[in-house]
Formats: C-alpha cells, sequence, structure tokens
C-alpha cells in the first residue's frame, strides 16, 4: 500500500463511525520501491490531498523527516519538493502490517502490500 | 464539397477515409468519438450516411496531423486515408480524380510511392490490380518518383467496396476510394497486450481489444488516476495504464487478488509466485503507473474520501455467470453474529444482491468520485427479446454517452455504457441516487435467465431438425 492510497482512505464504512480518517498505520514492513518521477502527476494529485493526514502517515512508516510541516501557498514547488512528494506518495509501500481505525480500534490487515478492508456481516452499517 | 474549399484556416476541412476492422460494428463511431475528444482534433461525421456494417466511413479532419493523433488511439481504426477522389466506377473515380489541382496529387521525381489495390468482400485478382493501376496513373501525369512497393514514402489506395462481409458480392463494386495513406491505428497492441502472453489471468479476464475500446471511451489519458472496482485480474488496468493513466482497483475476492485462487489455463496446476496485477503491469515495462489494489467491498463507498478522486471509472462488474455478484452482509440478521473466539479467523459472509441495485450502486459511486467531465464505463449484461433503453440506470449527475452492444448469443448480449459526469454531487440532491425506470432481472438473477435462454435455444434448434 502506497501513501496516496492510504490518503483516500477511511474507515467510515463501520456502523457508527463518521470520522474515520485518517487511518492509522502500524507497519510491520515496509520496503521503498523505484518509481518513474513524473513532477506532472504530483501536481495534478496536489489538489486531493490531505496533507495533515499525509505527514502522519509518513510518520507513521518512518518516512517524513524530509516532509515540511506544511505546503507552501505558492503553487510553484521546485523540484526538491516535488520528489519529496513522489518519494512519500509513490515510493514508500507498507507491504505487512495493519490499518487501524482512529475511532474504533477496528484493525484492518495489509498482506503482500493489499490491505484487506472487508468487515465482517455484523460491523457493516 | 464546399468544405474543400478554403475559406481562411476555421472553415478549413479536409475530407478523409476511415477503414474500420471488421469487428464490433456497435462500437467503431462511439470510439471514434471518444478518440477525437481525448486527442483534441475536431471531425465532421455524417451519421445520416453512417452505415455500421460498412468498413469505410468519410469525415472531415482539420489536418494530416490530427489524423495521425487519431490513429494513435484507434483500436477499431485499421487504417487513415486522405480521400482524393470517389465514384462508383473506375471512369467515374477518375473523372473525380481529373478534377483535383495538380499541387495534391503530385510524387517527386527524388521521392518513392507505390499503389494498393484492396478488395472489400471480394479477391481482385492480380491482372485486374494491375489495370486498374495504369488506369489510375493516366490520370496522374505529376507522379514522376520511383515506385517502390516495400517502404515508399507516399502509398496510395484504391479501396473497393463490395459489401458488408459474408454478403454475395456483385461482379461490380459498390463504390471507390482513392487516397493517400496517413496513419494505421493500434490493431498491434491487441496482439502484444493478448491474454495468452498475460502473466497473470482468471475467468473473466477481458480481452485486449475491448479493455483498449474501454480504455477509449472512458478518455482514459495520462496522469490521471483510474479506477476499477471490481478489478479482478486487472485487465482493464492494463489498458488505461498502457495510455498513461496511474491505475488502482478493488475486489472482493481475497483469493483472486492474492493470486491464491485456482489458475483458470487448462494447462496450468498452480498459480505462479509472483502472479498479481502488479506483476501483469510489470511484464508491459508499466509498473510506474501501478498505484494499488485493496480487498474491498465495492457497495461500501463510504471506504473512500469523500471527493472527487478518480478521473474515470472503468468496470466490467460481475454478473453471476462466471463470476457470482456479492457484497458483505448476512442473509437473515441472526446470522450477523460472530462469537468473539471465532473472529480472527473468520471469513465475512457475502450475501448476492439484486443486479439492477449493483448497476444503480455503481451509478451513485461514479457521481460522487469522479471529477466533473470524467466517465464512467460499464458492461451491462441483457436478455435481448426484453431489453430496452429503459432497463439502463441513470443518474441525475450523469449523463448517457454511448451504449454499445456486443452479441453474444441470440438472446444475450452485453451492452458497453459509457456516461460523463455532468453535475456536482450534492448530498442532499442525491439521497435518492441512481434509478432505473424499469427494472431489468426483477427478482429472477441474470444467471438463471442466462441460462433458460440456452436451453430455450436448444430446444428450438432441436425442433428445426438442425444441432
Amino acid at each position: 500500500m502506497k501513501l496516496l492510497t492510504h490518503n483516500m482512505l477511511t474507515s467510515n464504512i463501520i456502523k457508527g463511525v463518521t470520522k474515520g480518517f485518517p487511518l492509522v498505520i502500524n507497519p510491520s514492513r515496509v520496503e521503498v520501491q523505484e518509481v518513474d518521477f513524473n513532477p506532472d502527476f504530483i501536481t495534478r494529485v496536489l489538489p486531493k490531498l490531505d496533507f495533515t493526514a499525509l505527514k502522519q502517515a509518513a510518520t507513521q512508516v518512518g518516512h517524513a523527516d524530509k516532509l515540511p510541516e506544511a505546503l507552501p501557498e505558492t503553487a510553484d514547488f521546485g523540484e526538491d519538493l516535488q520528489k519529496t512528494l513522489h518519494h512519500v506518495l509513490l515510493q514508500v509501500e507498507v507491504l505487512e502490517g495493519e490499518l487501524v481505525c482512529p475511532e474504533t480500534g477496528r484493525k484492518f490487515p495489509i498482506s503482500n502490500g493489499i490491505p484487506n478492508m472487508l468487515l465482517n456481516e455484523d460491523e457493516v452499517s | 464539397m464546399a468544405a474543400r474549399i478554403a475559406r481562411g484556416m476555421a472553415d478549413t476541412w479536409k475530407r478523409y477515409i476511415f477503414h474500420f476492422a471488421n469487428d464490433h460494428f456497435d462500437f467503431k463511431l462511439a470510439e471514434l468519438k471518444a478518440i477525437a475528444r481525448t486527442v483534441g482534433c475536431q471531425i465532421q461525421i455524417d451519421e445520416t450516411k453512417y452505415d455500421k456494417e460498412s468498413p469505410f466511413l468519410e469525415v472531415g479532419l482539420r489536418s494530416d496531423e490530427d489524423g495521425k493523433r487519431l490513429m494513435q488511439r484507434a483500436t477499431l481504426g485499421r487504417s487513415l486515408y486522405e480521400l482524393m477522389a470517389e465514384g462508383r466506377t473506375l471512369p467515374e473515380l477518375c473523372a473525380d480524380l481529373n478534377k483535383l489541382p495538380d499541387a495534391k496529387k503530385t510524387v517527386a521525381a527524388d521521392s518513392t510511392f507505390r499503389f494498393q489495390i484492396e478488395g472489400f468482400n471480394k479477391r481482385l485478382p492480380q491482372a485486374s490490380k494491375v489495370d486498374r493501376i495504369e488506369a489510375l496513373l493516366q490520370c496522374l501525369p505529376k507522379f514522376q518518383g520511383k515506385i517502390n512497393l516495400k517502404a515508399p514514402d507516399h502509398s496510395f489506395h484504391l479501396l473497393e467496396y463490395y459489401g458488408h462481409e459474408g454478403s454475395k458480392s456483385p461482379d461490380q463494386p459498390y463504390w471507390l476510394y482513392f487516397g493517400r495513406w496517413i496513419a494505421d491505428g493500434q490493431r498491434d497492441k491487441i496482439r502484444q497486450f493478448h491474454l495468452q502472453k498475460r502473466h497473470f489471468i482468471g475467468n473473466t479476464s477481458m480481452d485486449a481489444g475491448l479493455s483498449l475500446i474501454m480504455a477509449n471511451m472512458g478518455q482514459v489519458d495520462k496522469n490521471q488516476i483510474v479506477f476499477d472496482p471490481f478489478v479482478g485480474t486487472g485487465s482493464l488496468l492494463v489498458a488505461c495504464a498502457h495510455h498513461g493513466a496511474y491505475v488502482m482497483g478493488t475486489d472482493i475476492d481475497y483469493m483472486l487478488i492474492h493470486a491464491k485462487a485456482r489458475p483458470s489455463r487448462h494447462n496450468q496446476k498452480r498459480r505462479d509466485k509472483d502472479e498479481s496485477i502488479r506483476a501483469n503491469l510489470r511484464q508491459y515495462g508499466m509498473e510506474s503507473r501501478y498505484l494499488d489494489v485493496l480487498v474491498a467491498d465495492a457497495s461500501r463507498h463510504d471506504l473512500w474520501r469523500n471527493m472527487p478522486l478518480f478521473d474515470a471509472i472503468i468496470t466490467d462488474p460481475p454478473y453471476g455467470i462466471r463470476e457470482a455478484s456479492l457484497k458483505i452482509g448476512a442473509e437473515k440478521p441472526a446470522d450477523a453474529f460472530i462469537p468473539e473466539d471465532c473472529r480472527d479467523n473468520h471469513h465475512p459472509q457475502s450475501v448476492k444482491y439484486r443486479l439492477s441495485d449493483s448497476f444503480c450502486d455503481l451509478l451513485n459511486f461514479a457521481a460522487r468520485f469522479l471529477k466533473l467531465n470524467g466517465r464512467l464505463v460499464y458492461w451491462l449484461p441483457v436478455f435481448r427479446p426484453q431489453y430496452s433503453e429503459a432497463n439502463v440506470p441513470r443518474h441525475r449527475c450523469l449523463q448517457l454517452v454511448s451504449n454499445c452492444e456486443q452479441i453474444l448469443n441470440t438472446t444475450i448480449s452485453r451492452r458497453l455504457v459509457t456516461m460523463e459526469k455532468t453535475a456536482e454531487w450534492q448530498a442532499e440532491e442525491d439521497s435518492r441516487g441512481a434509478t432505473v425506470e424499469v427494472d431489468h432481472y426483477g427478482d429472477k438473477s441474470f444467471r438463471e435467465r442466462y441460462f433458460k435462454a440456452n436451453r430455450t435455444i436448444a430446444k428450438e434448434m432441436e425442433a428445426s431438425g438442425s444441432s
């Protein structure tokens, strides 16, 4: 699971949960995989990002060091920041671990890089 | 004809002939229009003259460059020619050719050219081809270059139309076109992405040609995020990534996503260790455009942060023939209780859900999570004798763009539905969500209808004495 994906996911599927975002990451295996750098894609993705959630997730997986506290107001980011975002969003992968609902503590396992977001039949709203 | 006379750039149209592949008739025009929008080129089509079983279509384009860009996306377009002359007979065509200014029919002495004579729905003997070339050369005194059959600078084609494929061909053609070759389409991509050579496939993997058509219908383009909520083995993601999109998907089938389900190749006993959707993208050198796949229930929309996350949603929902249509839930409310000590190894129970509901769900999902002007492309299976447009689900935010039929047998077809998001989703206004005017499936499962239909056909064949 990449952090870009994590940034889109919530646990609001659980009965009674309304603020299941961001999910807490408990990583047990994190790897960095090479992905072609594409600044145009990063620029396109930015408006969709919740940066606070990204920063928190990057901290939880141990890749937040180069990430600023907040994104600059200007549209022009410079290549360094774009490369940092590229790294954090697309290259860092949680291969094993779990995602945790911030409201209920319900855990969703990640195995082989694939999160399992299925609920049991008594948990669905 | 008036269009050929240049009256300033804004009015300049040039005439071209599209030669389509003899395949998926109902999709040709829809694909052509979609790719014209994707590559941003203007196109003039006289739909009153459109005959979907004919492989040829005359269109107006602004330039050869526009035509080349179109053909770089065309799955069903075989070749594109600049139309120089046409007619019912060769003398008629030659007369038309004589009207063309010399500048338009010149081949410089230092360049090479060739002629190709092609009969559609008729084999033309070599001797008659030579006669035709000689007749054409009579009208083309400014063709001064050398002939080169293998790799010419210019290729000129005489296309003779003898009716729909399979029809009885007349002695004389119905129509003849003469033009200069501009570009070929992407037919070779169908071979390149063929499922036979794909690493990870399953029972319901979509064939390469249709996947590419679907990506075109969705106007999938570079740097987009494309989502498939019923991802299966990721065939549609391969086609979308080929066009430069970043791709992700979900599937409710844990075993399939983790490539632990039974292999579907007849000569394969067990899945390779590295089979996965990601490996499929890697196979074609597109791993950088793989985002993620998740095990998830597509009917649970709240899994996603509430905003327009996706540029396109391209999918083949399960409809219960080869894969069941499922979501997580209990058949009866009392079944939902799971004792504490069983929870860890518990596999959630799936319930079948009504097919019309599942398609409405898909529209609701698209209405919420597509960006404005983004497209939803999906297959709707139908029972042909009872199908009408009132069976296609609608949503306030989504406008129907096209609805193309692929006939599977005499009673069953599937329709490729393309919709475009034209209004922002509003929580209050869209609480009712998608609706169908007439429920095509009722309480019956599509599977029930599908197999019943086949039995009926078998009976009819028995009665008529064929086997």
